[in-house]
């Protein structure tokens, strides 16, 4: 049984889910041009694993094996829409920026993994906090993408200048490439690598060993 | 107890109780919010065209600015404000004065018409019959005009507003609320410095034909064209290209043109 403390922190580097588990990727490309799409797709995330942790974990006794996949995605899809609703009627323009990508919650790896993976063998208040956990850790990710795609693609932090843009009379050149998807993956990508050299523990075992170049053995 | 999970009563039942639950939820969320769902979205139209024309003041609500603003229905082909009848026509088919949906009017067999590639060059497809106006008066004569407008830029369609001074000639004001271009390059149109060169500008040259025109590069300055041209905004020239086919070919005579010819004749 892992402890409160374990839970809520493990999923921010040393389990991240993005990082480590390589889950919700996708949604990390499309809504990190802007801190602020940003931050709220966090909090919209975070809540749904929540939410959708504790419910499957109130009634994880009485859900059938064979149809527990159709279970938990319709409980999440249920959360996501509910989100959906709530971001529609309080965070108007934001929830136009994130478009799609709020419905897409309901497919994000995060979400149905750990359902599938800890809200079915565990109690409500521990699945609870494992969601918000994990959900800060997806945060922790899309955050550091989000700040250095705002800042050098952009000049901006919150939508509020902090380098000044050429094309609005400054001197910094911004980088379209950052506001491309791709830059989202080569940050990731450095996100990992970093991750790995703070943690070493991070770096799996090689599943072979190349074996040694056999012309040099004279052999032939 | 698992076992007992797995039999087909037990199953079926926590579907159906699931179902249940998770229904009465998501409607329960969907209906209590609606309205105010509704109202943000008239208050972002509301903000774009007060944007638009230049007239947005970020420290008084959406809704008194708007108390200026008269909508009007504007019969494209007559280039007439629609009459009570097709009014009423238009709200019995379910698309009444205060929430006109243009965009879902485009695609209405009944109110709209194909348009074959060569009339077409903002690329819409089909032109509606009828479009939503917005006239802000001042002291009892027309301040602003703002006309709906929209075209293919590079990768997307760009919706937006024009707004014209009282005279019907002079842009007062440009703005796109909706578009898909690169960010950084076609997404420039959003820059307020791109969109304030179009301040001042004259939709017509002296001949009287539309000659609203975004150049590449910068406007020479000095030339006879002077008071049509826009700059093109750098690295975004299909862009630049969409703005400027679209902008022509609303304000010409498939577009606003017969109705701008109506108000000058009025004498606004």
């Amino acid at each position: 049984m892992s402890s409160i403390k374990e839970v809520l922190t493990q999923p921010l580097l040393t389990n991240n889910p993005i990082a480590i588990q390589i889950l919700g990727v996708c949604s990390a490309l499309a809504v990190t041009t802007s801190l602020n799409v940003t931050l709220v797709m966090c909090i919209a995330l975070t809540a749904v694993t929540a939410c959708s942790n504790f419910a499957i974990a109130l009634i994880r006794n009485h859900i059938p094996g064979n149809i527990r996949i159709i279970v938990q995605m319709t409980i999440i899809a249920s959360l996501v829409i509910v989100v959906d609703q709530i971001l529609k009627a309080y965070a108007y323009d934001v929830s136009k920026q994130l478009s799609v990508f709020v419905g897409l919650i309901i497919t994000n790896c995060i979400v149905m993994g750990r359902a599938e993976a800890f809200a079915m063998k565990n109690p409500p208040g521990l699945s609870f906090l494992d969601g918000i956990g994990n959900g800060l850790g997806y945060s922790v990710v899309l955050i550091f993408v989000a700040v250095i795609r705002e800042l050098l693609g952009s000049g901006s932090l919150f939508g509020l200048e902090v380098l000044p843009l050429v094309t609005n009379g400054g001197w910094y050149y911004s980088n379209g490439l950052l506001l491309l998807p791709p830059s989202a993956f080569f940050l990731i990508g450095l996100f990992i690598w970093l991750s790995r050299t703070l943690i070493p523990a991070q770096v799996e075992k090689a599943d072979f060993v190349i074996s040694p170049n056999t012309e040099t053995s004279g052999v032939h | 107890m698992s076992a007992n999970n797995d039999s087909i009563q037990k199953t079926i039942l926590v579907a159906v109780l699931l179902c249940l639950v998770c229904s009465i939820i998501v409607s329960g969320a969907a209906v209590s919010l609606k309205p105010m769902q509704l109202k943000n979205k008239l208050e972002d139209k509301r903000k774009n065209i007060l944007a638009a024309a230049g007239l947005l003041q970020p420290d008084k609500t959406i809704e008194e600015q708007f108390k200026r603003v008269t909508t009007r229905i504007v019969n494209l082909e007559t280039g007439d404000y629609a009459t009570e009848t097709e009014l009423n026509k238009l709200e019995a088919a379910g698309y009444p004065l205060e929430t006109f949906n243009q965009r879902r009017l485009s695609k209405d067999v009944n109110y709209s018409a194909a348009l074959p590639g060569k009339q077409d060059p903002a690329s819409i497809k089909r032109l509606e019959k009828f479009a939503a106006i917005f006239v802000v008066e001042k002291e009892g004569s027309v301040d602003r005009i703002i006309l709906p407008i929209h075209g293919y830029g590079l990768w997307s369609t760009l919706y937006g507003f024009v707004a014209l001074e009282g005279d019907a000639e002079t842009i007062a004001g440009l703005g796109f609320y909706a578009h898909g271009e690169t960010p950084g390059l076609g997404g420039e149109i959003d820059n307020p410095s791109w969109k304030a060169l179009w301040v001042g500008k004259k939709i017509h040259d002296a001949a009287g034909s539309v000659a609203i025109d975004v150049v590449k590069g910068k406007v020479i300055a000095g030339n006879d064209k002077e008071i049509n041209q826009v700059d093109g905004l750098s690295g975004a020239t299909l862009t630049s290209n969409g703005v400027k086919n679209l902008m022509r070919f609303w304000l010409g005579n498939k577009g606003f043109a017969g109705f701008l010819a109506t108000l000058k004749g009025q004498g606004v």
